[in-house]
């Protein structure tokens, strides 16, 4: 099993919905996020172009941030989720530092913190991630990506995609659709 | 008036009500029902879910709330079988818990009262507040007539007061969503196709071919089904054709962007259907068989060639012959869409007749990808006494004037309860639930000064906006995760009802309109108005009536029934009876002839921004509605304050750089209150600037909006009237920059 996620940059609105909706669905404290909106504009008036990209952890195959752990408190779970365990941690934030996304924030409680895929709320209990479910576009794609039948499979097979800063071989697994 | 009203700031008051979510019940008289009530619910579903309808915008999207292990709010998500979220709730509803959860929320009733020379609030019991307004309002009706007390509402609460009022002998009942935003078009499509539009908008988006936007930011604006089904759309490959002056997120979507000089929007049109005529890219079958005024539409098109509109508009004329062949290609899955806030340059209602015109000869109106058949759902209504008859309505105020006005002006009160020689009687009392009247309605000293001449202002609301420092009375609502309101009716592709239910007791010493409105009616002797115990008696009964329950939309929240008719689109050749005069679509509108208007809708210049001007244009931000979620936790998480959108050359001229804060002065000279930071940006044109509504409060209270962003309402004092049904254009106000510190330089001289 291979989770991983997808995003079509040319139906997202950006309008932040997949934030707020992680932020209740995991407490996420107010100030913090653990998936955010970019919005890139290029070109002059009137030749313009935006790509609009939800992004969070890439839960990378080749994780910077496993790697650097001096705990294992971040480490690879279910479907290659990359997950932090808060007991494990001893708040170093080497991992923070490691990640080339910026996917990690130092929770007020002393621990990192990121996104899951919802692995543990949600998934395993067959229901899609937060963000997913919420998507008023439904731009969001998820599943395992060994199963040809999967949503996320069956939109890369159909799609261009690009992922973000392959050049630093993480091996990232969000996918953007273009 | 002797004594003047002071703007408050609402302070440290009320902050000794009930802890938030605490277990103690409050015990002002007539609160144990509801409570009671609500303790025996929750502990069966505490851990599960309640249903509700979203009350954060006027979609209403049915959902569901959650809760924590230790019974407290969690989150909210959307119902899968809603027709308006088909389970995905927007942003704002999603981030409906802020507006529970937070700590600046009205958390007492207040009345104003004068402590050594200085306006105040003091808080007061339900009873005392209640008293107070009831006399006043009785006192009104005494030496004036019922009729000079209105209300003006927003959202599912004002129904109660809408009731209360007719009760009391006086129709005057505005919601600003008409003259302030959807009116011009719902005025158009009764002229031209019979029936206004209304909410949710009838627009077949998951199947069109071509989707036309004109101003309409749709992915901005977060109407859920619209966005949803945009989104659909953009799936199935439709053509989407936006017209902007801004690069807007829908822009970004479309196959064409026809970045339009503002207030030209009428040219364009104009030229697009007559490339339709001439190109005879319309549906001849439908037009002749159901129209009226073609061969007039045609002579009155013949000059506007694309040729003709791109001196006005400044798109090209071949954009214009391949947008209007796209359209044609695609007729009649093709929607020129109607918009919903059009109260623009005061010609509105004449550029949505524009639109509806070319709908109709695309022939879109009642077809597959254009726009479907409604079907309504109505509950019968519990029984009342016969409401007495109104011995004057706010048309008198406005003899001759506004006749197609299909609803109470908001403005039209505003303006009639300022004295003038020309008017016998005045609006002395004022009831608000739920609209934010100084963010609301354009020209605020205009505004202010009818505040002014009020004898009642009563306030009900969640938080202390605005509008609230004005009041005499404040009244503090509930939120609609703590009530049951009216089941949720209206109109879809299917008929459909949702409840909404408390998923907590009221936080402190807040209440559910029903309740304040049923004790005020107690109050004024009108309680056989409101004939039930509690609301959910009336709820029942009304469910009953068609077969259900209180006690099965509990279960269930929506519950969807199956059409009448297999008659969500026009069958071929159906024999139709319009709803107009003639029975036909009317491209040639004979009413508005006879009410002195253009039959057919013309162009006609507007004023143009002055040397060092720019027009100030506002719109949505798919996190905020209005200025009701500024203050939302969860929102300003997403947006804290808007920005000013200027086009680089602009912002270079002015030596402005990105980020920078600036003030901005209007061409009456009112300077912006707060600063507000520019966003340089090539989204947008040369000749106007952009900023997200809602924004610059200025009331202390609201600790996490206060003085963030600008307000444009407060720069909005140019107000174009529309003759036709009255709506207040408000996009005929021009700004320039000021770039040092407005209060610094008056303290200087
Ligand atoms: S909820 Fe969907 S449309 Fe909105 S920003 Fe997130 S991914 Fe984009
Ligand atoms: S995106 Fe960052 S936090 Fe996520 S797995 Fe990769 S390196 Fe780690
Ligand atoms: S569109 Fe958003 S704010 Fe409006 S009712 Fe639906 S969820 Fe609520």
């Amino acid at each position: 099993m291979r989770y991983a996620m997808a995003v079509d940059t040319r139906k997202c609105v950006g309008c932040s919905d997949c934030v707020v909706a992680c932020q209740t669905e995991n407490n996420v404290p107010i100030g913090y996020c653990r998936d955010w909106v970019v919005e890139v504009v290029d070109g002059t008036f009137p030749q313009l172009e935006i790509e609009i990209r939800s992004e969070r952890c890439n839960h990378c195959e080749n994780a910077p941030c496993v790697r650097c752990c001096p705990t294992g408190a971040s480490h690879y779970s279910d479907g290659g989720t990359v997950l932090v365990n808060s007991r494990k941690c001893i708040g170093c934030g080497a991992c923070i530092a490691s990640c080339p996304y910026d996917a990690r924030y130092p929770h007020p409680d002393g621990y990192p913190d990121k996104c899951t895929f919802c692995l543990t709320n949600r998934v395993q209990k067959g229901l899609k991630p937060a963000c997913v479910a919420v998507c008023p576009t439904k731009c969001l794609y998820f599943g395992d990506l060994e199963d040809p039948n999967s949503d996320v499979s069956r939109v890369l097979k159909v799609r261009k995609w690009k992922t973000l800063i392959p050049e630093a071989g993480t091996k990232p697994h969000l996918y953007f659709l273009i | 008036m002797a004594n003047r009203r002071e703007f408050i700031r609402i302070s440290s008051l009320g902050l000794g009500g009930m802890a938030l979510a605490g277990g103690s019940l409050s015990l002002v008289k007539g609160s144990e029902v509801i409570e009671s009530l609500f303790q025996s619910q929750l502990s069966d579903r505490q851990r599960q879910r309640v249903p509700t309808y979203c009350e954060i915008c006027f979609w209403k999207c049915a959902g569901w709330v959650y809760f924590n292990e230790d019974g407290k709010i969690k989150k909210i998500e959307g119902n899968d079988n809603d027709l308006n979220c088909n389970g995905r709730l927007c942003p704002r509803g999603t981030g409906g818990v802020g507006m529970y959860y937070d700590p600046d929320r009205l958390k007492t009733p207040l009345i104003r009262t004068e402590e050594r020379g200085r306006q105040t609030f003091r808080e007061a019991s339900w009873d005392e507040a209640l008293s107070y307004i009831a006399e006043k309002m009785q006192k009104i009706a005494r030496e004036h007539g019922p009729e000079c007390v209105a209300l003006f509402t927003h959202g599912s609460g004002g129904k109660y007061f809408g009731d209360l009022l007719k009760a009391t002998g006086s129709t005057n009942i505005a919601a600003p969503s008409f003259a302030q935003c959807r009116g011009p078009r719902e005025v158009a499509f009764i002229y031209t196709f019979g029936e206004s539009i209304d909410s949710p908008e009838n627009t077949d988006i998951r199947d069109t071919r071509c989707l036309v936007l004109i101003g309409s930011h749709i992915g901005e604006n977060m109407h859920n089904g619209q966005v949803q089904e945009m989104s659909d759309a953009i799936d199935r490959g439709a053509t989407i054709i936006t017209v902007d002056p801004r690069y807007s997120t829908a822009a970004s979507k479309s196959k064409y962007w026809l970045p339009i000089k503002p207030a030209t929007d009428i040219a364009l049109l104009l030229a697009w259907i007559h490339v339709i005529i001439f190109e005879e890219l319309y549906d001849r079958d439908y037009v002749e068989r159901y129209t009226v005024g073609f061969e007039q539409l045609k002579e009155h098109v013949r000059n506007k060639t694309p040729e003709w509109a791109y001196g006005i508009t400044t798109i090209k004329p071949h954009i214009i012959r391949e947008t209007a062949r796209e359209m044609g290609n695609a007729s009649p899955a093709v929607i020129v869409h109607p918009g919903r806030h059009v109260t623009w340059y005061g010609d509105d209602t004449q550029r949505s007749r524009s639109i509806a015109i070319l709908n109709a000869l695309l022939g879109s109106w009642g077809r597959r990808g254009g726009f479907y058949r409604n079907a309504n759902y109505e509950l019968p209504s519990f029984p009342h006494p016969e409401f007495p008859e109104p011995k004057r309505t706010w048309r008198e105020a406005f003899p001759g004037k506004y006749n197609l006005a299909t609803t109470v002006l908001a403005n039209g009160v505003c303006d009639a309860t300022i004295p003038s020689a020309d008017r016998s009687c005045n609006f002395k009392g004022w009831i608000v639930c739920g609209t934010n009247l100084i963010e609301t309605l354009p020209n605020q000293k205009n505004t202010i000064e009818a505040i002014q001449n009020l004898e009642l202002l009563a306030v009900i609301d969640t938080m202390p906006m605005e509008i609230t420092g004005w009041a005499d009375v404040v009244l503090p609502e509930c939120t609609y995760l703590e009530r049951y309101d009216s089941i949720r009716t209206g109109q879809a592709r299917l008929p459909q009802i949702a409840l909404r239910m408390p998923a907590s007791e009221p936080l402190y010493d807040s209440k559910p309109s029903w309740w304040i409105a049923k004790e005020l009616a107690k109050k004024l002797g009108l309680q056989a108005y409101f004939d039930y115990d509690t609301i959910e008696d009336l709820l029942d009964w009304q469910l009953r009536q068609i077969g259900s329950s209180l006690e099965e939309m509990q279960r269930i929240g929506v519950k969807t029934f199956e059409r009448d008719a297999d008659d969500l689109y026009f069958a071929d050749g159906e024999a139709i009876e319009f709803n107009t005069s003639s029975g036909k679509i009317e491209l040639y509108s004979p009413d508005f002839e006879a009410e002195g208007f253009d039959p057919l809708p013309n162009y006609t210049p507007h004023e143009e921004p002055p040397e060092g001007f720019y027009r100030l244009n506002y719109g949505r931000g798919p996190a905020h509605t209005f200025s009701r979620t500024a203050n939302n936790a969860n929102l300003t998480d997403i947006m804290e304050e808007n920005s000013l959108w200027v086009n680089p050359k602009v912002a270079s001229q002015w030596g402005i750089r990105n980020d920078q804060y600036v003030w901005l002065r209007n061409q009456d000279d009112i300077t912006s209150k707060f600063p507000i930071k520019v966003r340089v940006t090539e989204r947008i044109r040369w000749d106007s600037v952009y900023m997200v509504h809602g924004f610059g409060h200025d009331q202390k209270r609201l600790t996490r909006c206060y003085g963030k962003g600008a307000s444009d309402t407060e720069l909005i004092s140019r107000v174009l009237v529309d003759p036709i049904m009255g709506g207040t254009g408000m996009r005929g106000n021009f700004v320039t920059f000021v770039l040092e510190d407005p209060a610094a330089i008056a303290a200087d001289t």
